[in-house]
């Protein structure tokens, strides 16, 4: 964190001290009662992420910042959450695609093993619970749309408990099956096998509905079971109250909608801290070794089958675990879900935030979530009630209702995505909040021009050691 | 890719030799094994005869293969001499190809609104294909060059994994952007390839008596066209490379930049030409897949493009020649597991599986033999 003192703009230097952290407190407060004054407002809820993000870099120390940080996630949103729900609909996604992101970042950040068909793991875990959480395996014998649906499942729906750490063994087993086979793979190569593999498994689950009904083919599987709720957070006196508070019915329903959010918040929270540990361990600094050179890295005694498996077990642990969560979450899963779009859409919040770092992940993971089920579906909506109206589009003098629906900007998320990537790429390679040693990597010439300040010399350093 | 004397004819018979064999080669192995099945699986099916079943199909199933596998060759191109000059997989190649095909099929579309094809004869007919072609090959060529120009270029000499990452975003961007160009003006996001002349009429080639059944074996002018087109190409590539003083460059980039630039070789100029050339390949090959499956729609670009950049490395990456190569497998291959899969497995597994083959070969290939079936040396390089 030091790093980024010294890195601090002028703007960001106000919040610094006693004064600056009631700044943003303030701030924070303010956001808060732009949220309570209109829930529903697009703007209201960007600037909520906006003071999340300002927490993050303002000059305070971390404590002051984690309070800060956990007032907002913990306190106003759920409490605004309590009016719109669609908020903690969001918090949800975020904490979902976060970990996700975070669990890419391990096999192409701290690895450097590109992988553009990480959805796939995603997709074992989800397909896991969908499969024995629901009344599938009742079904087997029947073809897609013909069985009836029952009112009881086959297995109790605690057992999703069980389910968590089976999904994270399942997928990082899956992980490993893919390991091998690449183990010898690099770059690009790997990439095109990696994009590969989550085609077959998307393609897997479009038609494993014959010779046996595995996955109900492009249907999906539907209902899958929540976790029961515990006995104190549905009695009547509790859903009262809480409807009092937020001025309409709070039904079980709403009460989902909390648990998945604090749910994940969880999981990402142990994600973010198990991400932590392994960049500061030994096995990450191996990964970092052979993404920088593996030969090197085996010269010093690196095993490198080793750790290539275990990053892309590991990696894929981490979206098996929220995959079994989203199954229970959506009560339905199908192929569309896991398309090469969802992979790479991971993979943009990745290089977004900034390969390797773990805060710039998650704040890649919300910006483009965000982007993609808030800003874009809002855009759409507006449009479409223009479309209502008689208006014309100013300047070009078409009536908006003669603008074809093939135009809704939600349909666009694969512009947006490929356009940041290229510009990330050319002009930011590093991220929003880049890693410190892609920083130093990709300004290069400009980190020369420092350190030659300092040593008072002509030669840069590198050309120094090649004398 | 070693400098060499040229002899102008026979760079054109070599590769037609080439072809020729690589054909027949793979045509006769795929087609042995598949019978080898049809002999052993005959047993467990009582209601059908497999091998009847799989020998009447066959004359057919031969022809989708060769046709789809000179299409996946003349895009394989566009990959492996981009890879060959700047180690780089153009993830968006599959995009130029999506690009050519909307051009040709526009023109054809809007020659259509004149009324001009549906009186067309075949001779007419054939000229307005190749018109389609060409446009084709000069929208897709000059995306191409701007996007290297655009995209690319200021990430030469960056780090590996960045300009990868790029060429994606350009892929993404550029469907989205040919989406958005269809559904502003026509209101939808797909078209439809015109339908006129003759080609859908079929050539008897000869009839096989089996078992008191015959078997006619026919070829639709659709399907020469494509195989004409695409022995045209391949040739000219070939020609143009091996035989001309452009390809000497191209050729000694691809071995050695720093002392390309050393002999006077503008390597700037050579890389966009590359491109370009590539693009253009891909671009015909666009229109000629609009041509055969008539719907062409923004996001057609994608899978044909991997499956035809799985053919460069089947053939070796960065090889001309193993690109027709591993073209020609894969799409007989690809023919044959869509018809054949589903009989031999009683239903089970449908022709969906073919891209798992697909796929599955690439696996394979890149674990034994990374180099590709005609690649000499590893040029893998990290």
């Amino acid at each position: 964190m030091s790093a980024h003192a010294t890195s601090t703009n002028r703007f960001l230097r106000i919040f610094g001290g006693p004064f600056g952290a009631l700044l943003a407190l303030l701030y924070a407060v303010g956001v808060t009662y732009l949220l309570t004054l209109d829930p529903r407002s697009l703007l209201a809820r960007l600037l909520l992420f906006s003071a999340l993000a300002l927490i993050y870099f303002i000059p305070q120390r971390p404590a002051v910042k984690f309070l800060l940080g956990a007032l907002l996630v913990l306190m106003v949103v759920p409490a605004v959450g309590l009016r719109n729900p669609f908020l903690l609909e969001i918090g949800f996604q975020v904490a979902v695609f976060a970990t996700l992101a975070l669990g890419l970042n391990v096999v192409v950040g701290f690895a450097g093993l590109l992988d553009l068909g990480y959805i796939a793991f995603f997709a074992v875990g989800a397909y896991l619970w969908a499969f024995f959480g629901s009344q599938q395996i009742w079904h087997i014998d029947e073809p897609p749309g013909t069985f009836t649906v029952y009112a009881t499942f086959p297995f109790p729906a605690w057992w999703f408990w069980l389910f968590i750490p089976l999904g994270i063994l399942a997928a990082a087993g899956m992980g490993i099956i893919l390991g091998f086979p690449v183990l010898r793979l690099r770059g690009d190569y790997l990439a095109i096998v990696t994009l590969g593999f989550g085609e077959v498994i998307r393609v897997l689950a479009n038609n494993l509905d014959k010779p046996i009904n595995l996955t109900n083919g492009p249907q999906g599987i539907t209902p899958i079971q929540r976790p029961p709720l515990p006995e104190f957070l549905t009695n009547p006196a509790l859903l009262a109250t809480l409807s009092q508070w937020a001025g309409r019915p709070i039904n079980a329903n709403d009460i989902y909608g909390f648990f998945f959010y604090f749910l994940g918040l969880l999981i990402l929270g142990v994600t973010i801290i198990i991400a932590r540990r392994l960049d500061r361990s030994k096995l990450g600094r191996s990964w970092t070794a052979i993404r920088e050179d593996d030969v090197a890295a085996v010269a010093m005694g690196v095993p490198l089958r080793r750790t290539k498996l275990t990053a892309f077990a590991i990696g894929a642990a981490f979206s098996g675990a929220m995959g079994v969560l989203y199954a229970a979450n959506r009560t339905f899963v199908s192929p569309e879900t896991f398309s090469l779009t969802a992979s790479i859409s991971i993979l943009v919040m990745v290089i977004l935030g900034g390969l390797g770092s773990i805060p710039g992940v998650v704040m890649g993971a919300a910006v483009v979530t965000l982007l993609n089920i808030d800003i874009l579906q809002s855009l759409s909506l507006q449009l479409s009630s223009l479309r209502q109206g008689a208006d014309s589009i100013p300047l070009l003098g078409i009536p908006w209702k003669n603008l074809p629906t093939q135009l809704d900007p939600a349909r666009y998320q694969r512009f947006f995505f490929g356009l940041l990537l290229i510009l990330m790429m050319i002009f930011r390679p590093e991220g929003m909040v880049p890693a410190e040693r892609a920083r130093l990597e990709l300004h290069e010439d400009e980190g020369e021009a420092i350190l030659n300040a300092e040593i008072e010399g002509d030669i840069a350093p590198d050309e120094k050691l090649a004398d | 890719m070693h400098l060499r004397r040229v002899n102008p004819f026979k760079e054109i018979l070599r590769p037609l030799g080439q072809l020729l064999i690589f054909i027949a080669g793979s045509a006769v192995v795929i087609s042995a094994i598949t019978l080898l099945l049809a002999v052993l699986l005959r047993p467990t099916r009582s209601d059908i005869d497999i091998l009847q079943v799989t020998l009447v199909l066959l004359p057919q199933v031969l022809i989708d293969g060769i046709t789809l596998g000179f299409m996946y060759a003349i895009i394989a191109m566009g990959y492996t001499m981009v890879y060959g000059v700047l180690e780089f997989i153009n993830f968006a190649h599959g995009e130029f190809v999506m690009f050519g095909a909307f051009a040709g099929v526009e023109l054809l579309i809007w020659l259509n609104a004149q009324g001009v094809l549906k009186t067309a004869e075949l001779g007419l007919a054939l000229v307005w294909i190749t018109l389609a072609v060409l446009l084709g090959m000069v929208v897709a060529g000059g995306l191409a060059v701007t996007t290297e120009r655009l995209a690319y270029r200021p990430l030469r000499g960056a780090p590996r994994l960045v300009p990868l990452i790029a060429a994606i975003g350009v892929s993404f961007l550029l469907q989205d952007t040919m989406r958005f160009l269809q559904s502003a003006i026509n209101g939808d996001f797909y078209r439809t390839f015109p339908e006129f002349g003759p080609f859908a009429q079929r050539l008897m080639l000869f009839t096989v008596n089996l078992d008191g059944r015959p078997i006619d074996v026919a070829i639709q002018y659709k399907a020469i066209m494509l195989i004409v087109f695409g022995v045209v190409m391949l040739v000219a590539l070939n020609y143009l490379v091996n035989a001309t003083r452009l390809g000497k460059a191209i050729r000694s980039v691809a071995q050695d930049q720093k002392t390309a630039a050393l002999m006077g070789i503008d390597v700037n100029r050579i890389i966009a030409l590359t491109f370009l050339i590539g693009g253009a390949l891909g671009g015909a090959a666009g229109v000629l897949w609009a041509f055969r499956f008539t719907r062409v729609d923004p996001y057609m670009g994608f899978i044909p493009g991997l499956k035809a950049f799985t053919a460069a490395v089947l053939g070796g990456i960065g090889s001309i020649v193993g690109a027709m190569l591993g073209g020609m497998v894969l799409g007989l291959l690809e023919s044959f597991s869509a018809a054949y899969f589903s009989i031999f497995s009683r239903g089970a597994f449908g022709a969906e599986y073919k891209d798992i083959f697909a796929f599955g070969i690439l696996i394979l290939v890149l674990i034994f033999r990374p180099q590709g079936l005609l690649g000499g040396k590893t040029t893998q390089k990290a």
